[in-house]
């Protein structure tokens, strides 16, 4: 916002006490008239205790958030980083060698199956994850017993706080070679079920244990959206005649909507996200062929091959078409007239 | 926040109904359908089911003895006996004593810090006509949209000398621009005439926020600090690209270690490989230490979650 003729903040334009939300803008500090009389100096000093409060998060944010922005250079070296101790010297020193790097990544089979593996994956989040927490949120808002609702609840929470680790080790313990399931077989006469580490059912498997860990937390979003709805637009729709599955059909799935869409749209923007952590746990006991995504492909070329310069190519790939699907999913948010995430 | 609270009288007090009972239906509301209520309790049931049970056979498993899971032929699901004596190999000293400690400071140390610059953040920016308000808010927003990769971040954190060290595990993950934007949401919240009352008594911003905002804002302080907190406790992957030492490791790690690859611990293999102790009831109990505190904690903040999930939306 530039200082020199705008209002602070709309709160102050209007009326400078009451405006609920927008209030926060002159809490405390409520200077009469515009800010266009107050200079910058006279500024830094009123507002120095809140800018030094919030110089260390900044800090942080920079240093591990940008800077390494720049690091992404060593996509267009040779970085060895063995030419020197310090890993900036080393980048300083490293040849360049243009875009040799990404006609590397271009012309490796296994980046292309890592981008196949990264979309069936998110296609199938996308059919099989996607409506089980709006599913299960319509179920719970419907459950009128208080207590009930309250421990369904949170038991449903409970796996998101879960690692991980955790839910791959949970996940072998039932449908692992010796787990449960494998177990009861067994005792049947029927020998070899082991879920865990079969590569043809590997995509279905992970789709399963991100409902497991994530479907019950995204109930979250949708049963505020629910509690939000008027109960006197049921209570007329009742009294018109619309039956149960009607009142559902037009009123609380319309209510449903923008959530929905913005979902749609932050899932649709991190669509090259299909579950880093989880798949690398696996990609021993499955096999790279099943579980290779493009971010476990950056961490296998780059961590475990130390070819740091043509994982940085890769990750960089990776990155820009992500941002490029951000921005395009939300311009179609707004042309479909949904918020998205950021306003126009 | 804090408002006047009705108080019901103490006639309403007793007539309270049961929280497991239903209340009564509006009376425009058509009684529901048996197959619809039934259909939807057996949903309802599986789902919790799916949940619970894995747990419950770890937990069993971890609690029984040699014998019984020999008889068994592997994990427990009917409890014969209950016996603590894997916890108790595992407590003893060794590899996943020390790995627990190693999580459990990791996560407070953590915890505090991320929670002390996030705060101090939320409140710095929750004034939107402040100096730099904008700015600042714009350079943290931006970071939701793009990381920077994983390998440059890795060459940054060993460029600056942090292979190896706990900071490792705390730094790079330490602030959360999401949490940050839930707390200022709620700070935003709160109302100014209590704030500028304060100021006219002479307090400055350091007191307003120890004094005022914080105390208001205990429900959503406690929901940032357990996210905060599961995260630190849960992360295992910068230990495993961080960290080469296998004394700094976290349980998580030790967990991939034990259980998903299925090693023996140091310290207990002759105890395993001799029959005293089950290696299946070990690695159960490792999955217990790690899932105990998580589910022990969570469902306290839980009333409160609603709350922290959706004061982020973006203001100013």
């Amino acid at each position: 916002m530039s200082h020199s003729t705008v209002p602070r903040s709309r709160a102050e334009a209007d009326t400078p006490t009451k405006t609920p939300t927008a209030s926060g803008g002159t809490t405390g500090r409520r200077d009469t008239g515009r800010q266009g009389r107050i200079g910058f100096w006279v500024r830094l000093r009123r507002d120095r205790t809140l800018l030094l409060m919030t110089l260390p998060a900044v800090l942080l944010v920079l240093v591990f958030n940008y800077v390494p922005i720049l690091g992404n250079v060593v996509a267009f070296q040779d970085y060895d980083p063995y030419l020197s101790d310090n890993g900036f010297v080393a980048m300083l020193q490293s040849p360049w060698v243009g875009i040799e790097q990404f006609q590397r990544v271009f012309e490796d089979s296994q980046f292309w199956h890592a981008v196949q593996n990264t979309f069936v994956l998110f296609f199938l989040q996308l059919l099989l994850f996607f409506p089980v927490p709006i599913v299960l949120a319509l179920l719970i808002n419907s459950v009128i017993r208080p207590r009930v609702r309250a421990v369904a609840q949170a038991i449903m929470y409970l796996p998101h706080f879960f690692s991980w680790v955790l839910v791959v080790t949970v996940f072998q313990q039932i449908f692992g070679g010796a787990g449960v399931i494998a177990q009861t077989l067994a005792d049947h006469g029927v020998n070899g079920f082991d879920v865990m580490t079969d590569p043809s059912t590997f995509k279905y498997l992970v789709t399963v244990q991100m409902i497991w860990k994530d479907a019950g937390w995204g109930i979250i979003v949708f049963l505020a959206a629910l509690s939000s709805v008027s109960n006197d637009l049921y209570e007329a729709a009742a009294m018109d005649g619309a039956g149960r599955w009607r009142r559902m059909w037009h009123i609380t799935l319309p209510a449903l909507r923008p959530v929905i869409a913005l979902l749609l749209v932050l899932r649709v923007g991190d669509a090259l996200t299909v579950g880093f952590e989880q798949l690398l746990l696996q990609r021993q006991a499955v096999g790279p062929d099943a579980s290779e995504v493009l971010d476990t492909y950056v961490w296998w070329n780059g961590i475990r091959n130390q070819d740091f310069s043509y994982a940085a190519a890769a990750g960089l790939i990776k990155g820009l078409v992500g941002l490029t699907l951000v921005l395009v999913a939300n311009k179609v948010a707004h042309l479909m007239g949904e918020q998205g995430v950021y306003k126009k | 926040m804090s408002t006047v609270v009705d108080r019901p009288s103490l006639t309403e007090v007793a007539k309270k109904p049961s929280p497991w009972a239903a209340p009564p239906r509006p009376s425009w509301e058509e009684e529901p359908a048996k197959a619809g209520l039934a259909a939807k309790g057996i949903v309802l049931a599986f789902a919790c089911f799916a949940i619970l049970f894995p747990l419950w056979i770890v937990i069993v498993t971890s609690l029984s003895s040699k014998k019984t899971i020999d008889e068994t032929g592997g994990l427990v699901v009917i409890p014969k006996d209950i016996t603590f004596i894997a916890y108790q190999e595992l407590l003893s000293g060794g590899q996943v004593q020390r790995a627990a400690l190693v999580s459990i400071g990791v996560t407070l140390v953590g915890t505090l810090f991320s929670m002390t610059v996030s705060v101090l953040c939320a409140y710095g920016l929750s004034r939107t006509g402040s100096l730099g308000h904008r700015w600042i808010l714009m350079t943290l927003l931006a970071t939701m949209f793009f990381g920077a990769g994983l390998i440059p971040t890795y060459l940054l954190v060993q460029a600056l000398g942090l292979m190896d060290t706990y900071l490792a595990l705390i730094l790079p993950s330490a602030v959360s621009v999401f949490n940050i934007l839930v707390l200022r949401g709620f700070f935003m919240g709160i109302s100014p005439e209590l704030i500028d009352s304060a100021r006219i008594d002479g307090a400055g911003d350091w007191r307003i926020l120890w004094k005022i905002v914080m105390p208001l804002s205990r429900a959503v302080l406690a929901v940032i600090a357990l996210f905060y907190a599961v995260g630190y406790w849960s992360a295992w992957f910068n230990a495993s690209i961080y960290l080469t030492d296998q004394d700094k490791m976290p349980l998580q790690n030790i967990m991939i270690q034990l259980v998903q690859k299925q090693e023996r611990p140091v310290g207990l293999t002759t105890e395993i490989n001799t029959g005293q102790l089950s290696a299946l009831a070990i690695q159960m109990a490792v999955m217990v230490m790690a899932l105990l505190p998580v589910a022990v904690l969570s469902p306290f903040v839980q009333r409160h979650f609603k709350k922290g999930m959706l004061t982020g939306a973006v203001k100013g």
